[in-house]
């Protein structure tokens, strides 16, 4: 039998009603936990793990797909709406998405990231299906060197959430990368700058420092504006639906988000946010309204969002073909694999067809499930913005600190927590950026690890770093970012250097 | 009046939990790990047999466990509602971070199940037995890159026990510490690195599919089914077991303990524990009483030690 016939028959399997009523259970969940700020979709899987023993293997494996693509894509509506994403792959999200919603666009906004999610989605399950043997080997090829080089070539790219201000940008960048460097050392073992609290042994939590800078951050702000005229509603201007514009601009982006966030999520130390980062700065240069972005432009929006789809999609390859989870939720369904007897890894496709099968069929249902349970709720989540602010930034609150705890029951957390809130606050106040610094939490351990590790293995030979073509293709997009901009200005070409200006802020 | 109501309320709320659950678990680890499977399968089995009718799972991450066992330590003092997962891991956890807490400072009931390490290389690697691989150690140590999980942990013990065991510096060693035995898989699929170390099971499904060749076994005797040989066979005296335990609150009584573990003992001996066993590829090594304490002392001093040679603990 061919793929495509096992595809098939999958769909045909998980297209029963019990099963389809399980997805549509976990699509629902997912969209839940995502939009809540701290509970991500690891734990709700984790708790629902247990009530899952009595179902059958396809029942519950179809309830944690929805889950997990439901999570990817509940953590944007908050982003757009009020700023707050609930989990990492969504911070990007917020800069152009909650843009949108303040200038009355918050419906095509959550639109495009609707219909964005489900396209990403359905390109990414079916390169998932059809050529996940493939691509994992292609992800092997990156090693602690080709890592490095990745990390370099975003943090270059990064530079285009940075706002108004490079200087600005820069200095919330090295906060985060100063937090990064926070805990046990993960090479030798050995903590830093713990300052004998326990609590801080195992580093800086980065959805604590997302929720609390972009969450209680901006709820401080807001409060502290002084500018609560109950009256001022976020006024919804023109169609909450797409016009024919706002489709003819998301498009590409949502194919290019495809592209760049899909093999990322298949590689096994690649990461969902690392996707978004690189789709948002691609979309920013390839735009043919640069004055747009910073005040909302929907190819912000469009194309990392579909980035994150995507790579929730990629983290799969991994999984089913190497036995590999490469984040939190993957384990658990790892786990969840293990319940039934499977062991996920290069034979599953081949002892296990059917399970393996009806659960890619489970993901393209949810898929669909999730863009038609959202859709119609744009309208209803529109209307959030129209509840008085007070009582809207107090459940805000609320959930954020809920969400810490539930995660993690500690007073410590929740201390910091409310630490960064108050910096966010005090960053929002002068002007500074809070997105570079949740970028540096991500990519500066992260870039410290490979690069330790790749030298560690050369014994200490930095020539390694560029030995590797791929790892010298990517420095050398990385170096030709910095430098062409420079050389430009430099060259004082007229056009060119105000497109070049206005795109590097 | 109405404050003494709420006051009520509120005091209700709060014990509504310690009267429901017979049993809280807590996971010193985050969801998906090793530790969080244990209790999450102990909490499905205790309730499925009838051993307690309620039990809660609480994930309290951090510091290989360190965080979650002193927290447990002192919030759940004198607590016989209240259970810990611990391990091999925690033991050189507790040396690394210096914790003021320790596995002595908890009552210890029984170790539960364990893995054994495995050395595998890449298929591609000219490295065909144990002994090629040691002589490659022996020639350059630094030459020889080892990947495993993180630092500290049993796999990294292991590779400083085989280096002493091979007559080599255990200061030299070239590990490479990834998160867990899952991303150090990648690497050594992809030939980055030149072996790899980590629970058998990580491993299992790779070396079936032939991408992997298992050098050795940690185990003290050939484990059925495995074709492999015991790092003794092949010359090294290391015998090395990451084991998994449950722990009670410390400052219980002794009949509060003896009940204890005889529900846990009940649990470990039930079918439907046996089932999970084997479906999650985990091995029995129910151990219990004055012989555990006696094993987990040893293991301790024998941890410090190789820990002190590897130079992570002063």
């Amino acid at each position: 039998m061919s793929s495509f016939d096992f595809l098939l028959q999958g769909l045909a399997a998980a297209a029963q009603p019990m099963l389809l009523l399980y997805a549509f259970i976990g699509v629902l969940l997912g969209t839940m936990v995502g939009v809540l700020p701290g509970i991500g979709p690891a734990l709700t899987v984790a708790l629902l793990l247990p009530v899952t023993y009595g179902l059958d293997p396809a029942g519950s494996l179809i309830m944690f797909a929805g889950i997990y693509y439901g999570g990817m894509y509940g953590g944007s509506t908050t982003s757009i709406l009020l700023n707050t994403p609930g989990e990492s792959a969504s911070i990007i999200t917020a800069l152009e998405g909650n843009r949108m919603a303040r200038n009355g666009r918050g419906g095509p906004a959550l639109a495009t990231a609707a219909i964005g999610s489900f396209i990403a989605g359905l390109i990414a399950t079916l390169l998932l299906a059809f050529l996940a043997p493939y691509i994992v080997r292609m992800a092997l090829v990156f090693g602690p060197r080709e890592y490095f080089a990745l990390m370099v070539l975003a943090f270059v790219t990064v530079s285009s959430a940075f706002g108004d201000s490079t200087l600005r940008g820069l200095t919330s960048l090295f906060l985060g990368l100063a937090l990064g460097c926070i805990g046990i050392d993960q090479l030798t073992g050995q903590a830093r700058l713990s300052f004998g609290f326990p609590d801080l042994l195992d580093g800086v939590d980065v959805t604590t420092l997302a929720v609390g800078m972009f969450a209680v951050g901006e709820a401080l702000f807001v409060a502290g504006q002084h500018a609560l005229d109950r009256d001022q509603v976020l006024p919804v201007k023109g169609s909450i639906w797409m016009s024919r514009r706002d489709w003819a601009r998301s498009w590409k982006p949502w194919l290019r988000g495809t592209a760049i966030g899909f093999p990322i999520g298949a590689m096994p130390a690649g990461g969902a946010e690392i996707g978004t980062f690189l789709s948002y700065s691609a979309e920013k240069r390839l735009t043919k309204h640069p004055e747009e972005f910073g005040n909302g432009a929907i190819e912000g929006v469009a194309g990392p969002e579909a980035a994150n789809n995507a790579s929730a999609a990629g983290t799969l390859v991994p999984l089913l073909t190497l036995g590999l989870p490469t984040t939190a939720t993957a384990a658990i369904m790892l786990a969840g694999f293990q319940q039934f007897g499977l062991q996920p890894g290069p034979l599953l496709f081949a002892t296990n067809p059917t399970l393996v099968w009806s659960l890619i069929a489970s993901l393209l249902i949810a898929n669909l499930m999730l863009v038609v349970l959202n859709l119609p709720l744009i309208g209803l989540w529109v209307k959030l913005l129209t509840i008085p602010k007070p009582w809207l930034y107090a459940g805000i609150l609320m959930f954020a600190t809920l969400g810490t705890i539930g995660t993690n029951p500690s007073s410590f957390e929740l201390g910091m927590l409310m630490g960064f809130g108050l910096i966010g606050y005090l960053m929002r106040m002068f002007h500074y950026p809070v997105a570079p610094i949740v970028v540096g939490l991500i990519l500066g351990p992260m870039a410290e690890q490979q690069l330790r590790r790749a030298l560690s293995i050369s014994q200490g030979d930095w020539s390694v770093l560029v030995q590797s073509p791929v790892a010298a293709v990517l420095l050398t997009l990385a170096a030709l970012g910095l430098i062409v901009p420079l050389v430009l200005r430099a060259m004082g070409k007229g056009q060119v250097l105000q497109a070049v200006a206005a795109d590097e802020d | 009046m109405r404050h003494f109501t709420l006051g009520a309320l509120f005091a209700a709320v709060l014990a509504v939990p310690a009267m429901a659950a017979d049993y809280t678990i807590i996971a010193p680890a985050n969801p998906g790990g090793g530790w969080d499977q244990t209790a999450r399968t102990m909490q499905d089995v205790l309730q499925k047999e009838g051993i307690s009718k309620s039990v809660q799972v609480q994930n309290v991450p951090g510091a290989g466990g360190t965080i979650g066992l002193a927290q447990f330590a002192e919030q759940h003092k004198g607590d016989p509602n209240a259970l810990i997962i611990g391990g091999y891991v925690m033991v050189g956890a507790v040396l690394t971070n210096n914790s003021p807490v320790s596995l002595a400072d908890v009552t210890p009931i029984a170790r539960l199940t364990g893995e054994y390490e495995a050395i595998v290389v890449p298929a591609a690697s000219p490295h065909q037995t144990m002994a090629d691989l040691i002589a490659a150690l022996k020639a350059d140590p630094g030459a020889v890159s080892w990947a495993g999980g993180s630092a500290g942990g049993t796999d990294h013990i292991a590779v400083g026990l085989i280096a002493q065991a091979a007559g080599v510096d255990p200061t030299k060693i070239n590990y490479i510490a990834y998160s867990g035995g899952g991303e150090a898989l990648a690497a050594i699929l992809g030939n980055q690195v030149t072996a790899g170390v980590s629970s058998l099971g990580e491993f299992q499904s790779q070396i079936e599919a032939g991408t992997m060749r298992l050098l050795a076994v940690s185990a003290p005797e050939r484990i059925e089914g495995v074709d492999a040989p015991t790092l003794k066979e092949a010359g090294l005296d290391v015998d090395l077991q990451n084991w998994r335990m449950v722990a009670a609150a410390p400052g219980i009584t002794d009949e509060q303990k003896a009940a204890i573990t005889a529900d846990i003992e009940k649990m470990a001996k039930s079918a439907g524990w046996q089932e999970q066993l084997a479906s999650k590829g985990w091995s029995d090594t129910w151990l219990a009483g004055a012989d555990f304490d006696a094993q987990l002392a040893e293991d301790t001093a024998a941890t410090e030690q190789v820990l002190k040679s590897i130079g992570l603990v002063k």
